[in-house]
């Protein structure tokens, strides 16, 4: 399933491009895309654990950036 | 502003405030009680604490993370080092030209967001539904389904695609195609979404659901466009992960190796007493403003901005590109291949002549019967051209020969329309015509009727495009058609085309482009333009493919790289500039960015450069480049 977020204060290109590092690396998802200038998250995952994958993705982001909040 | 920007900005002016007042105080010695370094050292904490706080918890954040290489942990460090130097004002300062820096810059991506959100501003708010009471009520485009009537009124957004049932306007279709003047649109034509009604009320029928329609497509576009990375792109991502790890190692060894070797030098006499000047501190000085420029940032964020910005300025002359890898290639097109009819000449083919003239109705009506049921253009010229009701029950069967012509029967007997390939095959002894247009043979039952002359205008503005694409670098323009070669020839010369492929049946064209393709360098690429109907194996072989005069044509915007979403040719060069402008703002953000990083790096391992010039390196850098991206927005 793919879905888009829009985010909240992402103030730093760096921390776009670790954040898509980081999202990559959790199990199950299969794309990710975190666009710097339209401050939106593009997530293709498995579907079955959508919600669960989410709540990984929300950690991995609040561990690179703090103040940046994937409004849902 | 948004309410952190606010709330950053607040923080800046009270330590700026603060910092200045004891600085300046100081220097004129209003405040004596400065000279004990422990109240000094309290003061200069102070602003620092103010603008501090956060970007010290975001390194504690970080180390507690494992992230060590994070901006906010190297300016910690980087000031805190400062601190134990001494230097009380230049920690507090750079903490303070740090924060000033990092609100500029954000403050500058907020509003170029901004500007690209204004210029993809199409998306219509409401649609006004007809309920069956024969009152609207407004609603979201999303909730209008197919076959429901909506009323636009006038100075409003077209919600979705659909036909005028009822009404006369003028439709402003600049947001979508670029083009400035208006159209006319009365009952029967398609409106497309995201356009803007002129003064007339128009009753519409949806054709399409929001997330079908036009101006949905162009949003998701525009939206997914930065998602395709350009070489540039990836390249700075690269360096961006070895560049900071690099320059930290750097710092550590800056910090910790030429002290030892001068301590050594100086005991083993090699080299004078007073190379050991400042001692182990100044290194570590020095090494802390290693660590202040150690943020690729500048070149994350400018390099993406640009092609933002040149994607964003395309879209508004009415050009979607696909992506920023797309954008690229465009600057670097050496070569373009054309489809002829629909891209450079007008698609619109008329009835000329018919031979011989006094038979004309009986060979057009042959020709209409027999093209009854074919979709090609040429077939709805000579049925416009008849002019008569096709009894359709009359045909009994049809068949389209790929690149011949058609064979059908008609009240039992044989009809054949098409070229002299169609004629020579079936034997039939027919007058030759060298007319430099269409031309299509009719025959019944073996015997040859008649020629009919379908002949096709350039467009206006192609010689004047052609041209301009030649200025704009393009060295070669290459023309490929299934039309004849006279034809064909005539077309190239008059616009001053490289050269032409005539009589090509559809499948040639892909091998065509492939060959011409072996011809390139690597750096030189090949883009193919059509009107994206049967050309989407083409499109998609090139490496890019342009689709033109494709408004509302799914197939076409799917198939393409570039959507040329009018028919003005002239739409070409304008994008190859807007690419050539981009990728030329890319360069420069990256070579001032890593010049100057590289400059400041070496000036501060030699001890000329202080913080202050470290600073500029990071975040005066950054905003200076953001600064230029936003240029490539501009581009016309």
């Amino acid at each position: 399933m793919k879905k888009k977020f829009n985010l909240e204060d992402l103030d730093c290109a760096n921390c776009a491009r670790k954040m898509e590092d980081a999202i990559r690396k959790i199990d199950g998802v299969n794309d990710i895309n975190i666009s710097f200038m339209a401050q939106k998250l593009t997530i293709d995952a498995d579907d079955d654990r959508f919600d669960e994958i989410m709540k990984e993705v929300v950690k991995a982001c609040k561990k690179v950036e703090p103040d940046c909040n994937i409004l849902m | 502003m948004t309410k952190k920007q606010k709330r950053e900005l607040k923080r800046i002016i009270v330590a700026a405030v603060i910092f200045f007042v004891f600085m300046i105080g100081e220097n004129i010695g209003l405040f004596p009680f400065m000279e004990n370094s422990l109240i000094r050292f309290i003061i200069f904490l102070i602003p620092y604490y103010i603008v501090g706080r956060d970007v010290v918890l975001g390194a504690l954040h970080g180390i507690k993370e494992r992230d060590i290489f994070d901006e906010e942990f190297l300016m910690t460090v980087a000031t805190i080092g400062a601190f134990a130097v001494g230097e009380y004002p230049e920690a507090a300062a750079v903490m303070l030209f740090y924060s000033v820096g990092e609100w500029f810059q954000s403050y500058a991506v907020g509003k170029s967001r901004r500007s690209i959100k204004e210029l993809m501003d199409i998306a219509p708010e409401y649609a006004n539904l007809l309920g069956e009471d024969g009152l609207t009520r407004e609603v979201d485009p999303s909730e209008v389904k197919v076959g429901d009537i909506i009323m636009i009124k006038p100075g409003e957004k077209v919600p979705v695609d659909g036909e005028v049932i009822d009404g006369k306007s003028m439709m402003d279709t600049k947001a979508i195609t670029g083009e400035s003047v208006p159209r006319s649109t009365k009952p029967g034509d398609m409106i497309i979404s995201g356009c803007i009604n002129g003064e007339g009320l128009l009753k519409v029928k949806v054709l399409k659901k929001y997330e079908d329609s036009t101006v949905a497509k162009i949003l998701d576009l525009v939206e997914n466009a930065s998602s395709k990375k350009s070489r540039t792109e990836k390249f700075i991502t690269r360096f961006a992960r070895v560049y900071t790890p690099i320059v930290v190692i750097g710092a550590v060894i800056l910090a910790f190796v030429p002290p030892v070797l001068i301590y050594f030098g100086v005991a083993e006499g090699v080299l004078p007493e007073s190379a050991a000047a400042g001692g182990l501190l100044e290194w570590i000085r020095r090494a802390c403003t290693f660590l202040v420029i150690s943020c690729p940032c500048a070149l994350v964020i400018s390099v993406p901005l640009s092609f933002f910005g040149g994607i964003g300025a395309a879209s508004k002359a009415g050009v979607l590109v696909k992506g920023s890898n797309y954008l690229e290639t465009l600057g670097e097109l050496k070569m373009l291949v054309s489809d002829k009819t629909g891209t450079l000449t007008k698609g619109e083919f008329k009835v000329s002549s018919v031979m011989p003239e006094e038979n004309r109705d009986e060979i057009l009506r042959l020709a209409a019967y027999g093209e009854s049921f074919s979709n090609h253009p040429i077939a709805g010229s000579v049925k416009s051209a008849y002019n008569k009701p096709v009894d359709e029950k009359l045909i009994e069967s049809s068949e389209n020969i790929s690149g011949h012509g058609i064979r059908a029967v008609v009240s039992g007997k044989e009809i054949l329309c098409g070229n002299d390939k169609l004629m020579r095959e079936n034997k039939i002894e027919f007058t030759p015509c060298d007319n430099a247009g269409t031309v299509i043979y009719v025959a019944e039952d073996g015997k040859f009727k008649g020629t009919i002359i379908i002949s096709d205008a350039i467009k206006e503005e192609a010689k004047e495009a052609v041209s301009a694409m030649k200025s704009a670098g393009v060295r070669d323009i290459i023309m490929l058609t299934g039309d004849r070669k006279n034809v064909g020839e005539s077309v190239a010369a008059e616009l001053g085309l490289t050269r032409a492929y005539t009589e090509l049946l559809p499948g040639d064209k892909v091998g065509i482009v492939e060959e011409l393709e072996g011809k390139l360098n690597a750096k030189e690429k090949l883009g193919f333009v059509g009107d994206g109907i049967n050309d989407a194996p083409v499109l998609a072989r090139a490496d890019i493919g342009i689709a033109m005069g494709s408004m509302g044509s799914d197939a076409a915007i799917e198939a393409a790289d570039v959507v040329i979403m009018d028919d003005n040719l002239m739409r070409i060069p304008q994008v190859i500039r807007i690419a050539r402008k981009t990728l030329s703002i890319a360069k420069q953000n990256i070579v001032f960015a890593i010049g100057v990083k590289i400059v400041v790096l070496i000036l501060g391992a030699l001890g000329i450069a202080n913080m202050w010039a470290a600073v500029f390196a990071d975040t005066g850098v950054s905003f200076i480049c953001v600064l230029n991206s936003m240029r490539s927005l501009k581009s016309k």
